[in-house]
């Protein structure tokens, strides 16, 4: 094993405790993706090629992808505008109101 | 007849402040009541600490944990015997992996005479260069199979389960779009420079899936993220034009029926001993090694169509 493999490994690991203890759920997800690029250049590295092309494409493409709509669905992602225009509203109540 | 009252006087009467009030020409409330700005909520730390402490007093009085031993045991021995129980499976999983065989040792189980029989005559056999597609599509083909229908099956209950009957306002769908970046113009290069670029690299995945490293299987899921990144990229106007539900229920039901016919074909033909009539050609060339082209093609097909299925289910709930 070279050293480019244990590191590589090293970081491996380090992705797999840090996705599980953040705390916030969008960077537990940008840390899963990068866990899966990494175990696509590892399955290359032991000679597995399809492997590769598997992991590249779902764990890192589509598995992110659909966890990023469900995030958005159950709003765990809020959009910054949103609440911008509605204290903007309110400041504007309270001034009519004044 | 009407009486013509002076306008100090009609100033005066209920119905001319009602109508007033009415129009909202005077807000009551102004100058009667204090208004006041409504502020977010907060709560003075000593509150806070003061609540924690009532509800803990209360949940003392109720489990009684000072007086009842029994559930005080209880708490501590269920914490002890917890722990306990993840050091005893840490304990064994480690024990048991100190027990496997050296990665990439020649004296391992896994090199046994199945193995062997798949390296020496697996060219002979399939017609195959990659041995693994050899393996997959053509010793293993009713396990693919298989696999192919869970994957359908899988996109059947999402569909159960994220489904929208009816469409929604319209304004829903708008907003819905408003949360992604509309027409940005750098998802749009990008996309149009990408997109082709990945369809082709799909594509020889699985048309070289007996030649060299792929298979039906990276090569759809690679088609599937294409798509999904050409839908991020221009959005649903442009994609409803080629593919919708219906696309997809044929797509999937050519592909696995095609599957299916071609792999009892090649079982009738096995079990009774019949030669089959299909060539398996050069090994190396395109056309060759039998059934395993058209099989890689119709798991390319389903798997595409089901990673994209998936994203506009979880998307939209409808496609």
């Amino acid at each position: 094993m070279t050293i480019f493999e244990y590191i590589l490994f090293f970081f491996l690991i380090i992705c797999a405790i840090a996705a599980s203890f953040s705390k916030k759920l969008l960077n537990t997800i940008l840390i899963f993706m990068s866990y899966s690029l990494v175990m696509s250049i590892i399955w290359i590295l032991i000679e597995s090629p399809d492997l590769a092309i598997t992991e590249a494409a779902v764990g890192a493409g589509v598995t992110t992808v659909l966890f990023l709509i469900t995030l958005k669905k159950i709003e765990a992602i809020r959009e910054p505008q949103k609440e911008e225009t509605l204290a903007g509203s309110e400041e504007k109540e309270a001034k009519l109101h004044e | 007849m009407s009486r013509k009252v002076p306008e100090e006087d009609y100033k005066k009467t209920l119905s001319y402040r009602f109508s007033r009030w009415l129009s909202g020409e005077k807000d009551p409330y102004l100058g009667e009541v204090e208004m006041k700005k409504l502020l977010p909520f907060s709560e003075p730390r000593e509150l806070t600490l003061s609540h924690s402490k009532q509800q803990q007093e209360v949940r003392e009085q109720v489990y009684d944990i000072k007086e009842n031993k029994e559930v005080k045991g209880f708490s501590i021995a269920y914490r002890i015997v917890s722990v306990l129980v993840l050091l005893f499976l840490l304990a064994m999983l480690l024990y048991s992996v100190s027990y496997l065989p050296p990665y990439g040792e020649a004296a391992n189980p896994v090199n046994n005479e199945v193995s062997e029989r798949y390296i020496e005559k697996g060219l002979q056999e399939t017609g195959a260069v990659n041995i693994v597609t050899g393996m997959i599509l053509d010793y293993r083909a009713f396990d693919t199979l298989g696999e192919s229908h869970v994957l359908f099956i899988a996109t059947c209950t999402v569909l159960i389960l994220l489904r929208r009957e009816k469409r929604r306002d319209h304004e829903e769908e708008l907003s819905d779009r408003t949360h992604e970046p509309k027409n940005d113009v750098i998802l749009q290069t990008a996309a149009r420079v990408l997109v082709p670029l990945i369809m082709i690299f799909g594509i020889y995945i699985i048309l070289f899936g007996h030649l060299g490293p792929g298979g039906g299987f990276s090569g759809g899921a690679v088609i599937g993220a294409g798509l999904i990144l050409y839908l991020n990229a221009f959005g649903f106007e442009k994609t409803e034009k080629f593919f919708h539900a219906k696309t997809y229920k044929w797509m999937s039901f050519g592909a696995l029926a095609c599957y299916s016919a071609a792999k009892s074909y090649s079982f009738y033909t096995g079990a009774n001993h019949i030669e089959s009539v299909i060539p398996l050609g050069t090994p190396g060339a395109i056309l060759s090694s039998g059934l395993i082209l058209l099989l890689n093609i119709c798991v390319g097909v389903v798997v595409s169509g089901t990673m994209y299925a998936f994203y506009c289910m979880f998307r939209k709930g409808d496609f």
